[in-house]
């Protein structure tokens, strides 16, 4: 459906996109994680055509988006990282107004406008004005209103950031029904939590380039060890046990509030650090995550 | 909408010409200003009818009482008020159509996201652009047509080709819209957004608007017939007396030409306005 081949884009000397390469196919569910300036929205709105690659190729569908915007975009959904829902309109005429950019018939546009406020759980707000909406329920009518032409590929850029946990299921749920019609899901997140619930396969971008590729289970088997020890000592004596944990697990990483051991069996090498005579303020196990392999592979977390 | 993709989901490409940037879909933007239109408060549609009227009562009535009658077209008396009043409908054609094509699309542009919005359906920027132009000529009309029934209240109305006022009206707007959009592809910034209001005011004064062009020296004359608002102001007042002499067809043509470069400029500016 997707295919990109060494995409780049300048902002003057700034390369925003630095030479990404993937292929996304029809059904797919694909995720860029990245750390926010990563490039993950340029390289978005590159596959919509609203912006201009400097070099590099690209077909969607097998057309250049760049060159046949429109066509292409008739069967693209879009969820931008800020909605921009149409202030002056209320909410139902949001949907309707949406569907006659693509040129679709008013008849059709009242039923499916309709479906789409059951489909968002907004029936009740159909005539509501947009400013009068929660974060949340403004983010699902996004959401309906980039469903209006019955895309092929779905785009969500960030798609659950500011929202509060309910209104993340919430959405996630509705994800992966679009997901179970065949929808093609293309996702930009920092939150590894949501590459993980949502994606099949993600590319990890930092800095305009790709530091890997695969399925979150692939990627953390790959980069990380099953299991993570994180312990506290107190944000001035962790830097010094760093040293004599060093053999406690297979790597641990220092961040300035805690240490990570990671580990293939976090309760037995807490015992160890305990048996060595060191007491963490406090101490978790947990199950290695997205985050984890992104820290090995840059070095830096994806939330700062 | 166009054709479905083949079962491979590949799309037949569609090689009519602009297929980039150009949907044939201007409509659905227009309708989109209908339907705000419809949902707002009548007092924001109605509050540019009442800036033209402002200057001609303050004005025209006011100062008119001191300059008493002045030379029309063709050597006529007329009051004061009579020789400003289509003056200021083509100043507020012109402010109108730059507004709406400067302020108001920057603004839709950077803030209102509008226009973000939009460019992610199958409508192009050239849609968009049509669509907006559209709007804001209508609105124009709307207030042409308001001011002229406002001449004719006051009595400043002697003929029936005072109606042309209307249709000139528009056509001033266009020409100054179509190049307003073009204009705004280059702004970056608020600070060179104001430089737009600095350029317009000296158009709006110097224009002959308020006193005949033959005060000026000659050379300074004939930078002010290279303005487009004195071609303006010169037809609206040609037309407000039904006087009409071989400049009119010079009037008409300026416009004309405005309006093919200036449609021309904002086409090939289209994609540094909407598709950085």
């Amino acid at each position: 459906m997707i295919s990109a081949e060494n995409l780049v884009k300048r902002y003057g000397g700034f390369a925003a996109v630095d030479g990404i390469s993937f292929e996304v196919a029809a059904g797919e569910s694909f995720g860029l994680l990245g750390p926010n300036g990563a490039g993950k929205s340029t390289t978005m709105r590159m596959i919509g055509g609203v912006t201009q690659r400097t070099s590099g190729r690209l077909t969607i569908m097998g057309l250049d988006p760049e060159r046949q915007g429109p066509e292409v975009r008739a069967h693209l959904g879009v969820v931008p990282q800020q909605d921009n829902l149409d202030e002056e309109l209320r909410v139902r005429d949001n949907l309707i107004v949406y569907g006659r950019y693509f040129g679709l018939p008013l008849a059709y546009l009242r039923q499916r406008a309709d479906e789409l406020l059951a489909f968002a759980q907004l029936e009740e707000k159909a005539a509501a004005k947009v400013d009068s909406l929660s974060g949340g329920m403004k983010r699902r009518l996004t959401i309906a209103r980039s469903l209006v032409n019955e895309p092929r590929i779905l785009l969500l850029d960030e798609p659950t950031t500011g929202l509060d946990p309910q209104a993340r299921h919430i959405l996630w749920d509705r994800l992966f029904r679009l997901k179970e019609q065949g929808v093609t899901l293309v996702v930009t997140t920092h939150y590894m939590d949501e590459a993980e619930q949502l994606c099949d396969r993600i590319i990890v971008v930092d800095k305009g380039r790709i530091m890997a590729e695969g399925s979150p289970a692939a990627l953390i088997r790959e980069h990380s060890s099953r299991e993570v020890l994180e312990v506290r000592f107190g944000a001035e004596r962790n830097a010094a046990v760093v040293r004599r944990l060093e053999d406690v697990g297979e790597r641990i990483e220092a961040l300035p509030d805690r240490l990570l051991v990671y580990t293939d069996d976090g309760e037995r090498s807490l015992e160890r650090i305990r048996a060595s005579g060191l007491h963490p303020l406090t101490s978790l196990v947990r199950r290695a995550s997205l985050e984890d392999v992104f820290l090995r592979l840059t070095g830096r977390s994806l939330v700062d | 909408m166009s054709a479905p993709p083949d079962d491979a989901g590949i799309l037949a490409a569609d090689t009519r010409p602009f297929s980039a940037v150009y949907a044939r879909n201007a409509r659905a933007v227009i309708w989109r200003g209908f339907r705000v239109i419809r949902s707002q408060n009548w007092i924001v549609l109605v509050s540019g009818f009442f800036e033209p009227v402002f200057y001609l009562l303050s004005m025209g009535v006011g100062l008119g009482s001191l300059v008493g009658e002045v030379e029309g077209p063709g050597g006529t008396p007329i009051s004061y008020a009579a020789y400003i009043a289509p003056a200021l409908l083509a100043v507020s054609a012109m402010n109108g159509a730059i507004y709406d094509s400067t302020w108001n699309v920057y603004f839709k542009m950077h803030f209102g996201k509008l226009y973000q919005g939009m460019l992610y359906t199958s409508l192009g920027p050239l849609d968009i652009a049509m669509g907006e132009i559209f709007m804001a000529l209508f609105r124009g009309l709307l207030y042409a047509v308001g001011f002229t029934g406002v001449m004719g209240i006051m009595g400043l109305i002697t003929t029936p080709w005072a109606l042309l006022l209307v249709p000139a009206s528009v056509m001033v707007a266009f020409g100054f819209a179509s190049f307003g959009m073009a204009v705004t592809s280059y702004m970056k910034t608020f600070q060179q957004m104001d430089l737009i209001t600095f350029v317009m005011l000296p158009i709006f004064l110097f224009s002959a608007t308020f006193y005949p062009l033959s005060v000026y020296p000659e050379p300074i004359q004939w930078v002010v017939q290279a303005f487009p608002l004195w071609h303006g102001v010169e037809l609206m007042r040609q037309i407000s007396i039904g006087a009409f002499t071989p400049a009119t067809w010079i009037h008409v043509g300026y416009y004309a030409a405005m309006i093919l470069v200036g449609v021309a400029f904002t086409t090939r500016r289209l994609r540094s306005l909407f598709l950085r």
